[in-house]
């Protein structure tokens, strides 16, 4: 390839337009943040049910564990972009529309929320246990047990699974945006791709990288603030 | 009545289709105000026995009354109100790394519903009792060892309980340190009268604070009594091993009768006051007999202390059995090792 023929392709601003960069990028972080708070938290109901399921000897529990562990090891491992399709008559009842960046954020959800749920599970499992009982021994109850011990005492782990998670899911919104949900992914997609303007696509990768960086640094920011040991 | 009670206690495990008496048909009463140690190897039930105290292990059979309660019987929200009136020290400390002293300090309190100004203000009063003045903001990374069990202990206060429960509180700190928190524990059983129950594998810990001591041996207490007794007269071989741990080991005493042949060989202890007392001046002053020193030892213990003296008498047969009848006349324990 000629040194030309790459700035002409790649390099060509004037197929630029930041009102749609604007659109695209509020778009991806919309699905993102909002996936997120969703995310967090039904990974963290899941991820204490998944613990408590997990140290119980009764056959119920346990029967239970493994139902709840087969179900979202399912929804974690279908594809993303096959998962969103099995969804469409899902979202469309709960959305109104599977099309716009709202109509992806319950496939987002459904496919995130297991697999962070798995990490909180293993974030709370690597809570000693003598502080645990420790806190036993001062007569706290279930409740107080998760808001005072074990969640303040596996903070870092659970801010870097929302790191790993989010980054994972801005990776499924530029999928989801193959399909009709807009954002980055949509237009290097639609606008890139489909009409042949390599910029555009180049740009909007840059942009998602820019995204994921900063997601990145964040989560390294608050895991370092928040971790005394 | 006594304060604790522990009548026919049993706390089984079934692990792998195998039950394990972890603790076995134990029957203890510990008085209010008490010391109490419980010593034993690892492996012989004394950290199950200890969580039985506060209702962590449930027994499998007996019971269990603390303040005429059974409590054995407690479930659910008595058990937990139960449960912030005794305290536990730990051998890990189980700290809360993600809050600082202060904060690892208010949390018993905060459980007990305490209101916030209050709790704060005996926080502040807890961290001054224990030394830790001006690291109320630290947190526990940043501690040393015996700094980490101080906090573990004024935690442990916090709700101001009427048992301390100690689970090998000092087998993780450097003997210097062992002795402070030792220290600490005995002035706290002192100024607020509360009664310590204490494990440890460790029996110059027991010597140390303990008035009473049950030895455990695969589930059961096999000896209990006074320390100074126990100390001075094991009747169980685990215990005399224990003892051992501290005194001058029998092996020793056998070597030595080879090698001094001349005269007498003798183990002379002593306890209390007499370990004070120049009785040996006075011996050799009054019988013609020489006497030589081979080994000794004495130990300060809570309030007495108890030595062990070997030495070699030399002199006429009539003599040496006149010196030796002096010194049990005046309550020393004489053994006389054969010679092999």
């Amino acid at each position: 390839m000629h040194k030309g023929n790459f700035k002409e392709m790649y390099l060509n601003t004037e197929q630029l337009d930041l009102g749609k960069f604007k659109v695209a990028t509020s778009e991806t972080l919309y699905m993102t943040v909002v996936s997120m708070l969703f995310v967090i938290i039904i990974g963290l109901i899941l991820g204490l049910l998944l613990y408590n399921l997990g140290k119980s000897k009764r056959i119920g529990a346990k029967i239970f564990y493994n139902l709840l562990s087969i179900i979202s090891n399912i929804c974690r491992s279908v594809p993303f972009i096959i998962l969103i399709i099995l969804l469409i008559p899902f979202t469309k009842a709960l959305m109104g529309t599977f099309l716009g960046a709202k109509a992806a954020i319950p496939s987002l959800v459904i496919s995130a929320a297991p697999f962070y749920g798995r990490l909180v599970e293993m974030a709370f499992r690597e809570v000693d246990h003598g502080v645990l009982e420790a806190a036993n021994s001062m007569g706290a109850n279930k409740w107080e047990l998760v808001t005072k011990v074990l969640i303040p005492e596996s903070l870092p782990a659970l801010i870097s699974g929302v790191t790993v998670t989010v980054i994972t899911m801005i990776g499924f919104t530029a999928m989801a945006g193959a399909i009709g949900a807009g954002g980055l992914g949509g237009l290097a997609y639609q606008e890139g791709f489909m009409r042949n303007r390599p910029t555009i696509t180049l740009f909007a990768t840059i942009c998602v990288l820019v995204i994921v960086f900063m997601v990145q640094w964040l989560g390294d920011w608050a895991v370092k603030k928040t971790d005394k040991r | 009545m006594a304060f604790i009670e522990l009548k026919q206690v049993s706390k089984q495990f079934i692990q792998k289709n195998q039950r394990i008496d972890a603790v076995n048909q134990v029957d203890l009463t510990i008085q209010k105000g008490e010391i109490f140690g419980i010593v034993g190897y690892s492996g012989a039930g004394k950290s199950t026995l200890i969580r039985l105290f506060n209702g962590l292990e449930k027994p499998t059979a007996g019971k269990i009354t603390i303040n005429g309660e059974e409590i054995q019987q407690l479930k659910g929200k008595e058990l937990r109100k139960f449960r912030k009136k005794v305290g536990m020290i730990f051998q890990h400390f189980n700290l809360l790394w993600s809050r600082t002293v202060e904060e690892n300090i208010l949390l018993p309190l905060e459980l007990a519903g305490v209101a916030k100004e209050e709790r704060e203000e005996r926080a502040k009063e807890l961290i001054q009792l224990v030394g830790l003045s001006g690291k109320n903001n630290t947190y526990p990374a940043q501690l040393s060892g015996g700094q980490k069990q101080r906090v573990g202990i004024a935690r442990a206060l916090a709700n101001q309980p009427e048992i301390l429960l100690v689970d090998e509180g000092t087998s993780a700190l450097d003997p210097q340190t062992t002795d402070e928190v030792l220290e600490l524990l005995a002035e706290v059983n002192q100024r607020l009268g509360v009664t310590i129950i204490f494990i440890t594998h460790e029996m110059h810990v027991i010597r140390k604070i303990c008035q009473k001591v049950a030895v455990m041996e695969s589930g059961k207490v096999v000896e209990f009594g006074e320390v100074t007794e126990v100390f001075e007269h094991p009747k169980q071989a685990v215990t005399k091993r224990f003892v051992q741990q501290e005194t001058i080991p029998e092996a020793n005493l056998a070597d030595f009768s080879d090698q001094y042949t001349e005269g007498k060989l003798v183990k002379l202890t002593f306890r209390g006051d007499q370990a004070r007392q120049p009785i040996l001046s006075q011996v050799i002053r009054k019988f013609q007999i020489d006497m030589s020193v081979i080994q000794g030892q004495i130990q300060a213990m809570r309030e007495t202390s108890f030595g062990t003296l070997i030495v070699e008498i030399i002199g006429e047969e009539k003599e040496m059995d006149r010196a030796l009848l002096f010194l049990v006349e005046q309550g020393i324990g004489v053994e006389v090792v054969d010679h092999a």
